[in-house]
């Protein structure tokens, strides 16, 4: 027997004593995620309706296979094969690796999956299920430490999504100075993921959280209260951006299937 | 307005014990502590409970109320619905000696293990100024009381005994945090020894500890996490693995 049954604490039989609903927030938690994962792996895998009329779903960008419509890659450059070993490759399997790392060891995500799908703990004061626990102290789980390798190359990925929301300004013909639901939704997907990035807490630490003396280097101290401002809200950022990237992919995924159209404001 | 107070106790020592029913009064305005020393003044003469201040800034009655973590003094009775039973428990990571107290000299143990500050060897005492914004960052985590709810809740110890040897737990994260982030502190290394000695990598941030703290501390985000990023600093960061400084900052 181990954990809160060892010997010498109060003998109590029940793993917690907690009365209010601690299981739902857990129980939201991996029901939203795991809609995601199902979604985003089928995506990922479809390798089609990714491009209509200057929009690029987020889980394409930046298209880097061959495979790729040549109208959704950048000035055609297209370095990696449309195959690999006979197998084909969706474009979004060659980048998806990053956003998804970075999301994957986010500080906030952490504590969201470690609760809802790892049961370590599933709530505060709940006893977990495990019997042995090492942290992130031993693979895989010391992985984690390569958040900062993800933040960098997330930052590139903002660059190129903003740059399709820029590119979303144009009409069907091709003119600049146009507006359109699908510009809104990338304009609004690209910001938040901009949010997401900045309001980071290896954002936080980089820009000014690692210096020992603030008043040696005031610039970056009120760079790192801005940021600090903004990681309060970084589980918010969190959230509405996976729910605007994933709404930007099927907004245009019905658009370029034909199922929605595409309305210009002006 | 005095009201019927369902109130469960567990009584016991570290070789058995239960809760037990009681019904007690409690009055407007009363917090857990006091309906607890009403049932030792008027029913269980021999109910051991730890208090002191009865003001939230001791850290003496940590207990757990209905399952969460708390400070018996700063949790309303008025809280809880007048049907429901207010469950009274021990800290559950600790050993307990006697009905509501525990054993916490695990929390001092840990707290000799961390080195202290280390002064500027050329400045004499009462010399050293240091400016308000370098000094903010470590007062918020001066007003750690020690009820070591913090530690209480942390999962790491609290289901896993065996990690109680090489895991300092958040209240010493905090002091560790505290002591790299003071601009005078002179002593190198506390990056590495609180990765490697002080097990800062079995936390995984699911941040128990913040939800729990009477002092509102911000233990996740302004202690935990920023000691893993300056980790990452000498440990894995790829701009200086590239520029090659990991090897210049092992040989200092």
């Amino acid at each position: 027997m181990s954990g809160v049954f060892s010997p010498g604490r109060a003998k109590i039989k029940e793993r917690t004593l907690r009365t209010d609903k601690w299981w739902i927030e857990p129980a939201i938690t991996f029901g939203v995620l795991f809609s995601f994962i199902i979604y985003a792996t089928f995506r990922a895998f479809e390798g089609a309706n990714y491009y209509k009329d200057h929009l690029i779903s987020p889980f394409y960008s930046p298209c880097l296979s061959q495979a790729c419509v040549p109208e959704a890659t950048i000035f055609g450059f297209t370095p990696v094969s449309a195959e690999i070993f006979n197998f084909a490759l969706s474009p979004a399997l060659i980048i998806l690796i990053f956003p998804l790392g970075f999301r994957m060891t986010c500080y906030y995500y952490r504590k969201a999956y470690y609760r809802s799908f790892w049961l370590s703990p599933p709530a505060c004061a709940v006893a977990e299920p495990h019997t042995k626990y090492t942290g992130e102290t031993r693979a895989p789980l010391i992985l984690q430490n390569a958040h900062r390798w993800f933040f960098y190359a997330g930052l590139v990925f903002n660059v190129f999504l903003t740059y399709d929301a820029i590119i979303s300004l144009k009409n069907v013909e091709g003119q600049w100075g146009h507006l359109s639901v699908g510009s809104l939704v990338l304009i609004l997907s690209s910001t938040l993921l901009w949010f997401y990035s900045l309001s980071c807490h290896t954002c936080r630490h980089t820009i000014g959280g690692r210096l020992k003396n603030f008043s040696k280097h005031p610039l970056r101290y009120k760079l790192w209260t801005r940021v600090s401002i903004l990681n309060h809200y970084h589980q918010q950022f969190a959230w509405y951006s996976l729910g605007a990237v994933a709404f930007a992919d099927i907004y245009v995924r019905q658009v370029a299937t034909g199922a929605w159209t595409n309305f210009y404001f002006f | 307005m005095t009201r019927k107070l369902n109130l469960r106790i567990w009584r016991g020592d570290s070789t058995d014990g239960g809760l037990q029913d009681v019904v007690v009064e409690a009055n407007e305005g009363e917090v857990v502590l006091d309906v607890i020393h009403r049932v030792q003044a008027t029913q269980m003469g021999d109910l051991a409970v730890r208090w002191n201040c009865k003001a939230g800034k001791c850290g003496s009655c940590s207990m757990e109320i209905n399952g969460k973590p708390r400070l018996a003094c700063m949790t309303q009775v008025a809280s809880y619905s007048e049907d429901e039973t207010i469950t009274v428990t021990p800290l559950r990571a600790f050993p307990v000696i006697k009905d509501l107290v525990t054993d916490v000299s695990f929390n001092y143990r840990k707290a000799m293990e961390i080195p202290a500050y280390e002064h500027p060897k050329e400045l004499a005492p009462g010399e050293a100024r240091m400016e308000q914004v370098d000094v903010e960052r470590s007062q918020e985590f001066r007003k750690c009381i020690e009820c070591f709810l913090c530690q209480d809740t942390c999962h790491v110890i609290r289901d896993h005994e065996e990690n109680k040897k090489s895991f300092a737990g958040p209240r010493f994260f905090i002091r560790i945090a505290e002591l790299d982030m003071h601009p005078l502190d002179m002593l190198k290394n506390r990056k590495r020894t609180a990765q490697e000695e002080h097990g800062l990598g079995m936390c995984n941030i699911t941040k128990c500890c913040t939800e729990v703290c009477p002092e509102h501390i911000k233990i996740t985000d302004n202690a935990i996490i920023p000691m893993k990023e300056r980790v990452v600093d000498i440990k894995y960061d790829p701009a200086r693995m590239f520029a090659g400084l990991l090897k210049r900052e092992k040989r200092n």
